[in-house]
This record gives C-alpha cells, structure tokens and sequence, in this order.
C-alpha cells in the first residue's frame, strides 16, 4: 500500500505538478493564437514574439521595483510589474495593427497574406526584444521559492517520497484559473463578447447587422497581448526568460491551438494540457515509479523513459501530425469562437 | 423612396444587369420578379452594397448611397436577408437578435465594468428581442443554438433580426423559398404587420404569385437583365411581354 502511494506520489511531483503549470502557461499562449485565428482569421506567428516582449518589459520594470527595494514576498515582485508590462504589449498590439494589418484588412487581403505579415513581425518585435535585453538568460522571480518543499512534504506525511509546490507553479495555475474565467465571461456575457462571437462565427453577417468590424479587431488583439503577457511572464517565472526558449516555444504553442480545433477557446485549453500532460509524460524516466510497482525481482535496471527530454518538442509535433491525418478541424470543432 | 438610376453591372463577359432603373416607393410592398437570371438577386447585391455597379446610381430619399458597404447602409435602414437565411449558428436564437441594435456595452470598459447605465440598455434591448420571438412565434426556442432550427425558423429568426434593427426598408431574398404553405401564412402575415404597424418598407423577390398578389400593391418584372413591366398583380398578370418573358400562358407560375 505504502509502495503505491509513493508511486502516485512520484506521478504528481514530476508529472501531474509540472505539466498542469506548463499546461496552463500552453494553454494561455494557445488562447491568444485562437482568438487572433477565430476573428482575424490567420496564423499569428509573431504570438510567441509577443509573449517575450511583455515579459521582457516586466522584467526590466521588476529590477527596478527590486532595485528601488519594492517588494510583496513571499510573492515575485514581477506581479506589481505584470500589468505594466500588460499595457506595454496592449500599446504594441494595437500599433503594429494600425501599421500593417490594418491595411492589409482594407484591401481585403487573404489569410495567408497576413500570416507573412506576422512573420516579418515575429522577425522585428524578436529583434526588438533582443535589442532591449539582449539574448542571454534572464531570471527575475524573487520571493519564496516553495508553497512546500518536498523536504517538509516528507517530514509531515512520513513518506519516502516528496512532494513539492514551487510558488511559480502555484501562481500560474491560479492566475490560469482566474485569466480563462474572466476571458470566458467576456466572450459570454458581454455585449462586445457577444459582437465578437457573432463576427467570427458569420463575419458577412456580421457586418449586415452594424458590428463594427474595427473595434471587434482592436478589443481582439487587447484580449490577445494580456493573454501572451500572462503566458509569457508565467512561463519565466517558472524556468527563466531566454529568448530563443520563447521562439521554440511556437511550436508546442500552436500545437495545442490546432490539437484542440483554432478558433475554440475551449479547445486551446484542452490542447494546451493535452500536448503538456503529453511531452512531460513520454519524457519522464520511470524507473523509480516501476520499482515502487513491481516485485523487487521485476524492478528495472533502465530508466525507462521513452523519450529523451532533448526531444520534447517532438513530441508536440508528432501529436500535431497524428490529430492532423485523424481529426484535422481538431478536439473541438475549430473555426469559430 | 428608393430610386434605382442607369445601373449597369456584368460579370466577365455576362450583363447581369443592363441599364435598369426603378422606384420603390416608401411604406410600400414591392415585388420583384423576373425569371432565372433576370438580374433581380444581383440587383439586390448592388443596392445592399455588395457589390458596386459597374454605373449608375442608387439613390436613398435623395441621399447617392451608391457603393457604400453593408455595415454603412445597415446605419442608413437599409438591410436585405438571403435566399438561403443566414444566421449565427453557434449563438443562442435571443443572441442573434441581442447583436443588432447599437449597444454602450460594445465599449471595452462598459464591457467590464457593466455600468447601471448599461444593464438598463441590456434589459431593454432583451425585452425588445423577446418581444420579437413572441411576434414571429419562435419564443421556444430562444436559448435553443440558431444552427439547429429547421429552415423556416431561421427564415423567421431572419426576419427578427431586421426588426431588432428597426429598418426603413428591407430587402427579402424569396423569402418564401423552401418553407411550407402554413409558415408562409405566418411570414406573409408577419411582413403585412411590420408595413403596416411599423411602416417597414419591403421589396421582396419571390416566385410565388399568389404570395406576390396577397401582400404587394406594386410588382416590378425584370427580364434579361433589365426593367420590363410595373403595375399591380393583377395587372402584371394581364400583361402580353410579361406573360411571354415570364408567366407562361394560362398566367400560371412558369416551372423552372
């Protein structure tokens, strides 16, 4: 009995622990490119770019409140700074929009026309990005390192094997929690949420009935950088900000969009702990959790693992593949929000 | 009123439309009909700003709207519906009426913060729309996804979504096509109500004469493109070009 416990308990702390965060942070980087593919209707590259820069702008506000001796431990100074940072991408957005999409959108362009356009714009914002704060890792989260350590798991409950919440993972999944209530309650409840479900689901409609096509985009994209912020600054809390890490990050992001149908905020969630769960589960080394399991005669010798954590980004790709051939619109039927 | 001058609009090399001019007169039911590929859903297209006319103009009381786009004219009372009914599919029935008329929540921050101000509207707007399901006889299915209703209720919910806009004049698509005998009843009776309580204006195309006879005072008939004949039902059904262009002998509807 005390073996399988110690089992699950080895389950949690590697698998189920971290890939409900990397799954929350997934899953908010995958609702920005959601919503920009439901109402733009196009593939915004520049997504992940987005997530550097406003986590690039927190990070430069969060030394200057450390600096300035500001802080709320056992919190990370970087939530005083995360709104600012919020409101620089918000700013950034809708610039970038009224320069180059916005054209783009009078003369009726087609989608693909603006995915190239977002992908000379991942080029500038990730060189910007790299200009600011250059191309080196980053580490900015102060304040208390565990919720509870795997030490004070085992002191208390008596088992061999530990159990820890670090304070980055809680705090991301509860900012997870509180970001897709909100969003959802935007899109269902609001007036302007409504305008813009209606605008995705029959754009030609739409503008028959007075929607403002213009204002559906402007508030889009406001919805889109306070969810790549969140995703982005989370995401550096938890590991560390590197911006080459960040363009990587394109690809499990995208991913789970496409794993859960574009264009579904549901969906996006769903793909987003799906490719998570995924890529941590098929990298993980069993060895320890088998010998819990099994007769000391059967324990194996290996590590067990199926993948090589260096590989973990196959495994976003191969998922993406295999929903591709067998269920292309995705979990939830994409296309719409 | 509005008035149709000179609009010439082709296709490649095809004249769909070809030197028409007409005149809806306000408060008035118009019938448009016309064979297959007389131009009339084309004409449509053009005076709803789907497309612009290669010439001429489309006159709104006076007002050039030629070329304008839809949302433009939808400001202007100007709406039309389609021959196969649009709606939202994935929003609730009372949502898609819920969408129409202008809205302070459409605001970001009234959107958040939900000022009384705001509620107010929203309560009044969703009693409007209630009002409208219970008019067409669709309350039902107010919380019902619009995707799921049969045709004829989205044909319905269609023509709620004109009212929730409080038009001057609507443009119907063969309103008519698809939907059986009863639900043609309760539509025809709902396009009388709205002319004459609200004073909607209507043109509408439709192939169904006795439809035609029982709400329009005026029938313009189109042919290859162009104007061909105005009067009454009963006169246009008397009349020797339409009978020869259109009707068919015996002054039954031509089988297609």
């Amino acid at each position: 009995m005390m073996d399988i416990l110690n089992a699950l308990i080895i389950l949690g702390n590697y698998i189920i622990i971290p890939a409900l965060t990397y799954g929350s942070q997934l899953a908010l980087g995958a609702l920005g490119v959601t919503l920009i593919y439901g109402i733009l209707r196009f593939s915004n590259f520049a997504h992940t770019e987005l997530m550097a820069f406003g986590t690039t702008i927190t990070i430069f506000l969060t030394w200057a409140l450390q600096n300035a001796g500001v802080s709320i431990a056992p919190l990370p100074t970087a939530l005083i700074a995360l709104p600012f940072g919020i409101l620089a991408t918000v700013t950034l957005v809708l610039a970038t929009d009224h320069l180059t999409f916005r054209h783009y959108r009078k003369v009726k362009a087609k989608p693909l026309t603006f995915m190239i356009v977002s992908i000379g714009l991942m080029f500038f914002i990730g060189g910007l990005v790299r200009l600011i704060i250059g191309s080196k890792d980053q580490i900015f989260s102060d304040g208390a390192r565990f919720i509870f350590s795997a030490r004070a798991f085992k002191k208390f409950t008596g088992f061999d094997e530990g159990l820890a919440l670090k304070t980055s993972q809680g705090i991301t999944i509860i900012i997870t929690i509180i970001a897709v209530t909100a969003l959802f309650a935007f899109l269902n409840r609001t007036r302007i949420g409504t305008a813009m479900r209606a605008y995705s689901d029959n754009e030609n409609l739409a503008l028959l009935s007075g929607i403002n096509p213009e204002r559906v985009v402007m508030i889009t994209w406001m919805l889109t950088a306070v969810l790549a912020t969140l995703a982005g600054v989370l995401y550096g809390l938890d590991k560390s900000f590197k911006p080459f890490i960040y363009m990587q990050l394109l690809l499990p992001i995208f991913a789970s969009a496409i794993v859960g149908g574009l264009g579904s905020p549901l969906g996006a969630i769903a793909g987003g702990y799906l490719i998570a769960f995924s890529e941590v589960a098929i990298t993980f080394a069993y060895k320890k959790f088998f010998g819990y399991l099994l007769p000391d005669a059967l324990a194996p010798e290996s590590l067990w693992q199926i993948l090589n954590t260096e590989y973990k980004f196959a495994v976003s790709f191969v998922i993406l593949v295999i929903v591709l051939l067998i269920r292309p619109q995705g979990i939830f039927k994409g296309k719409s929000i | 009123m509005i008035r149709v001058e000179h609009i010439h609009k082709s296709f490649g090399g095809v004249h769909a439309i070809n030197d028409t001019s007409l005149e809806i007169a306000t408060g008035s039911i118009t019938g448009l009909v016309g064979a297959n590929g007389a131009g009339k859903t084309t004409l449509f297209n053009v005076i709803a700003g789907h497309y612009a006319p290669d010439s001429g103009r489309v006159l709104l009381e006076g007002e050039d709207i030629t070329g304008l786009p839809p949302h433009a004219l939808f400001h202007k009372g100007i709406l039309r519906t389609f021959q196969i009914a649009h709606e939202f599919s994935t929003l609730t029935v009372l949502d898609n009426l819920m969408v129409v008329p202008k809205h302070s929540g459409e605001g970001i921050f009234n959107a958040i913060l939900q000022p009384p101000m705001v509620r107010a509207r929203e309560r009044e707007i969703k009693e409007r729309a209630e009002d409208v399901l219970d008019f067409l006889q669709i309350s039902h299915v107010a919380d019902e996804l619009a995707g799921n209703l049969s045709g004829g209720q989205k044909k319905l919910l269609e023509l709620g979504r004109t009212m929730m806009a409080e038009p001057k004049i609507v443009f119907l698509d063969e309103v008519g096509a698809g939907v059986n005998r009863t639900l043609l009843r309760t539509i025809g009776d709902a396009i009388l109500r709205l002319n004459q309580e609200r004073g909607y204006t209507f043109c509408m195309i439709e192939h169904d004469m006795e439809f035609i006879a029982r709400l329009c005072e005026t029938v313009i008939v189109m042919a290859e493109g162009s104007f061909l004949a105005q009067g009454t039902a009963e006169e246009i059904q008397r009349n020797e070009a339409v009978i020869e262009s259109y009707l068919g002998r015996g002054g039954k509807r031509k089988r297609h």
